[in-house]
């Protein structure tokens, strides 16, 4: 036998109130493990971005149009290194699965996103195929669609002139992500700006908004004051703001998913702490004679104070890692069978040395109090049963 | 012979509440390497607390108390636990064995404390279950057991770390007579064959018998020394 042993043998000691106890904290784990990927995956979209761009839209709403006609007016600003324009177009693939995809403008995108990676012969078609689309890697692996293949898309936004909502495109070209999380970021689709312009039934001339390169980063504020500045008292008043705050505006419309996974994550832990704490207040209560033999036979008062601890830690451990493990497997299972959406939701490493570093906060908390009360207790009198 | 226990001029007090309990008052006494001492008196003389105080479980308010050459009556708590992990081993009358273990891993708790690896450790429970007349039990857990069988396993623990000195608290208290024998017969064996001092507390005057002589507590002070 090892001290794992014993502390393994003590834990059992009710063994449905330890199983009992044990699958809560499974279950803490996995909503814990589940939700801060959830909340991590809709702060990623702002995140990953960084601050090297500039979004105008409209003052009004980011769901109004810019007219492209401010194109070249934005292009001149001082510290604008390249526009690019991009026009949300509620692409709706196979019955009704949301797609992310954009009228965009062929030639500007991979000026503005370079973070794009296509063969050049690809870039060139898009620019030059007036039907072109060009999809993203896991668009591609999930549909299995090649290039010269149709892109049967709808939108449920814009009908063509026809008022048919079923568009079609050509695809063009495949593009994959310059790193890891940009890859993760290929479940987008952008058709030719060009084609959706001139067959859209509610008219030309609407960019959607502007995606501003700029030549210095740091000039970020200026030079969106600058652009916001020309625009002022026009019919077509902007709002610049970098692409992260562009981006957590975005999600915010969703619901401040951040502040509501914590909410939830309180209460669960606040319950957890208060589950775990009597489980191992009652197990040690029970055990008090049991602990003034162990003094008897010579453990001291740090060694039992370790055992209580550590019997908490193991709880919480067994708890937290199969809660843990079950989280991941669903986020992969998750990312695999819808990856046009989940596909950025990967098990993220950090949240695993969140739950650990929660774990060990958990047993030292619910562990501590009934350790240190079996290293005050008295032998004599905890033999006596006094 | 040299004394294994020597408790001088010790008395303890215990404060119950606003009162003072005088339990033991000026108390010497002096216990041969190698004897076996029953331990009688009535009800609340003050048995038990002197064999805590022996075991090293308890502090006198005054006096001295050496064991083994030992004085133990001034050490902090943490070297009274090494001291007693090394140097004692107890028995009590509820055998107070851990229920989630099997016998063999009870005997085998104190040698945790020890620096012996594993498989050292499991031959030594193994070789302590033996001298109890245990071995083929080793896998029970207390419960499975018989009283007489869990106060077997209880002394073996005591007996692992081979300790000098035994300190029992009314052992067979629990048991019946034919039990309680056998369970005698075996410290006895353990005084004669193998040298432990033992000092054994009981109400029994035929358990008492089974000793070397029997020393008289009454009111905190020992009454008579009879050699039995
Ligand atoms: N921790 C304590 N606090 C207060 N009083 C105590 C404490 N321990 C023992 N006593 C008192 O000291 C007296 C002697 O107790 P002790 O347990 O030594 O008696 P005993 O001779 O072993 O009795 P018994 O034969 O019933 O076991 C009793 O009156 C008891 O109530
Ligand atoms: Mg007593």
């Amino acid at each position: 036998m090892s001290y794992f042993g014993f502390i393994w043998a003590s834990l059992w000691r009710k063994k449905t109130r330890a199983a009992f106890t044990i699958l809560s904290l499974l279950c803490a784990f996995l909503l814990f493990g589940l939700l801060q990927s959830i909340g991590a995956f809709f702060t990623a979209g702002a995140d990953f971005v960084g601050a090297s761009r500039l979004i105008v839209q409209s003052r009004v709403s980011f769901t109004d149009s810019l007219p492209v006609r401010l194109m070249p007016q934005i292009e001149r600003v001082p510290g604008v290194a390249a526009v690019h324009h991009d026009q949300w177009f509620g692409g709706v693939l196979g019955e009704n699965t949301q797609a992310f995809a954009f009228a965009s403008n062929p030639r500007t995108l991979r000026v503005v996103y370079p973070e794009w990676v296509m063969p050049e012969e690809q870039w060139q078609a898009f620019a030059n195929t007036r039907t072109g689309a060009i999809i993203g890697r896991i668009i591609a692996d999930q549909y299995g669609w090649k290039v010269g293949d149709k892109l049967p898309l709808k939108s449920n936004i814009f009908p063509q002139k026809d008022g048919s909502m079923a568009w079609e495109f050509d695809i063009v070209g495949i593009f994959d992500g310059k790193d890891e999380t940009w890859q993760r970021q290929t479940s987008q689709i952008f058709v030719n700006w060009d084609y959706f312009n001139e067959a859209n039934q509610f008219g030309e001339g609407n960019a959607g908004v502007f995606v501003v390169k700029l030549v210095d980063v740091n000039q970020a504020d200026e030079v969106a004051q600058a652009i916001d500045q020309l625009f002022l008292n026009s019919p077509d008043e902007t709002k610049t703001q970098s692409e992260k705050d562009f981006n957590k505006g975005f999600f915010a419309q969703i619901g401040d998913i951040g502040l509501i996974v914590r909410l939830i994550l309180l209460a669960v832990f606040f319950t957890i702490v208060i589950l775990t704490g009597n489980t191992m207040a009652q197990a040690v209560r029970e055990r008090i004679p049991e602990m003034a033999v162990l003094k008897t036979l010579g453990f001291s008062n740090g060694q039992v104070t370790a055992l209580v601890v550590a019997e908490a830690l193991l709880l919480c451990l067994i708890g937290g890692l199969l809660g843990m493990s079950l989280s991941t497997l669903a986020i992969s299972g998750m990312a695999k069978a819808a990856p046009a959406f989940f596909g950025a939701l990967a098990p993220d490493p950090t949240i695993w040395l969140q739950a650990i570093a929660a774990m060990l906060l958990l047993a030292l908390v619910v562990g501590l109090p009934p350790a240190l009360r079996v290293a005050r207790l008295k032998i004599v009198d905890a033999l006596a049963g006094r | 012979m040299s004394a294994m226990v020597e408790v001088r001029n010790v008395s303890k007090v215990y404060a119950r509440g606003a009162q003072q309990v005088s339990v033991l008052d000026g108390l010497t006494l002096s216990i041969a390497s190698g004897d076996f001492v029953a331990l009688m008196g009535p009800s609340g003389s003050g048995k038990t607390t002197l064999l805590n105080l022996i075991g090293g479980l308890d502090q006198p308010t005054r006096g001295e108390v050496w064991v083994g050459g030992t004085r133990i009556d001034n050490l902090s708590s943490g070297a009274l636990a090494k001291w007693r992990a090394a140097h004692v081993g107890f028995v009590f009358q509820f055998y107070n064995l851990m229920p989630v273990l099997s016998a063999i891993k009870n005997v085998e708790l104190p040698l945790l404390l020890t620096k012996l690896g594993s498989a050292e450790r499991l031959k030594r429970a193994q070789v302590a279950l033996q001298l109890v007349g245990l071995t083929d039990r080793g896998n029970h857990k207390p419960k499975e057991l018989s009283g007489g069988q869990e106060q077997r396993v209880a002394i073996a623990r005591a007996l692992v770390s081979d300790p000098q000195i035994l300190v029992c608290d009314e052992p067979t208290g629990d048991l019946d007579r034919k039990t309680a024998d056998e369970i005698l017969t075996l410290l006895q064996t353990l005084n004669r064959e193998f040298g432990k001092t033992i000092v054994m507390v009981t109400h029994d005057p035929k358990a008492a018998e089974y000793a070397k002589y029997t020393l008289h507590l009454d009111k905190g002070t020992l009454a008579e020394q009879a050699a039995a």
